[in-house]
């Protein structure tokens, strides 16, 4: 994110994303603007743009169907939209309530015209989210890093 | 429902709150909003918004994040921002001082016909706001207190939120640019802004 001059961090927070969080929070040049849904980190972002300042949004894939709408607002703009998303529902998942929206995450992103990047070793995340990054800020387009639960591992509610 | 006879008048409310506005980014929300702003004249410094209800707060915030050194308001009705309502808790947090938002209230979703909107009853939009955190809000409902409304809106360190009062009224189409990167071009480059 730093090296990618990201100045703000939009989240609902998600287990697998704690570690990141507390690093931006941490870090006294990043800002991290904690939301009551996903959506409105999309339009943070796309305000920041507007003023000249990087920000993304990061969520767990629920959350992706809480933003659909709001990705009208960067497309309309050509504005840069980058998304972090830890995947449920899919592999090793447990409950079973995350499995339609974490199976539809990636159809709904693409119906919406957001480049997915899936990721599912941890050693490619890094890479993958430059690119991912790349695009979205020097092509103007929204894109979206998909973080399997295979790297970030399934919750397992005290089962494991 | 209160008496709507009475109310400000949402076109010159508008008119005369740009002509005090300053150097603020305007950030004016779909809908009416828009339609109010244009007509009062047109900026590089008004972000338009045909789209995204829900989202003209935490653009404006995004913005106001962005430039610390302007001020920033966002338009709204009263739809639109119960819509978004979380976002008030979300610029209560952050609490940027150079945020102001201005919730058109005419109790109805007037763009789609007039149907009854929430706070035709008992949502109050600026006791909300005291709920998520906001210090500073006000409900204007006459024309006497302008003064104090363009205090709020443009000078007093925010963020500040109020709700005006308005009658639902047949204005004229006022419609601006439509095509979001032309607009989008457009603000940025009077930020100083290139492409990137």
């Amino acid at each position: 994110m730093k090296a990618r001059n990201i100045s703000a961090v939009c989240t609902v927070p998600d287990g697998g994303l704690s570690l990141l969080l507390e690093l931006v929070a941490a870090d006294a040049a990043m800002r991290l603007v904690t939301l009551t849904t996903e959506a409105e980190g999309i339009g943070i972002a796309t305000g920041c743009w507007l003023g000249g300042a990087r920000a993304m949004t990061a969520m767990q894939s629920s959350g992706v169907g809480n933003s659909l709408n709001a990705l009208s607002l960067p497309a309309a703009f050509r504005a840069p939209c980058l998304l972090l998303v830890t995947m449920r529902g899919q592999w090793g998942e447990f409950n079973s309530w995350q499995v339609p929206m974490g199976q539809a995450v990636r159809p709904a992103l693409e119906a919406m015209d957001v480049k997915c990047f899936p990721v599912e070793r941890a050693a490619e995340v890094g890479e993958t989210f430059a690119a991912a990054a790349d695009l979205a800020f020097m092509s103007r387009v929204s894109a979206a890093v998909l973080v399997s639960q295979r790297v970030i591992g399934a919750k397992g509610f005290g089962r494991q | 429902m209160s008496a709507i006879a009475n109310r400000l008048r949402r076109r010159p409310l508008i008119a005369e709150l740009l002509a005090q506005r300053g150097t603020a980014l305007i950030v004016p929300g779909l809908g009416s909003p828009n339609w109010d702003v244009f007509a009062a004249g047109d900026s590089p410094d008004y972000l338009y918004a045909w789209g995204g209800m829900g989202l003209a707060v935490p653009t404006a915030l995004g913005l106001a994040l962005a430039r610390p050194e302007r001020r920033v308001l966002a338009i709204t009705g009263d739809g639109e921002m119960l819509m978004g309502i979380g976002a008030l808790a979300v610029v209560a947090d952050q609490a940027p001082a150079n945020l102001a938002i201005l919730v058109l209230d005419n109790e109805s979703f007037a763009e789609t016909g007039g149907q009854r909107g929430l706070t035709a009853n008992l949502a109050d939009i600026a006791l909300a706001a005291r709920g998520f955190g906001f210090t500073r809000t006000m409900t204007v409902s006459e024309h006497g207190a302008m003064p104090e409304l363009v205090r709020l809106l443009f000078e007093i360190p925010g963020p500040a939120l109020a709700v005006a009062k308005v009658a639902v009224t047949k204005d004229p189409w006022a419609l601006p640019e439509k095509d979001g990167a032309a607009i989008a071009y457009r603000f940025r480059r009077a930020l100083g802004l290139g492409e990137g």
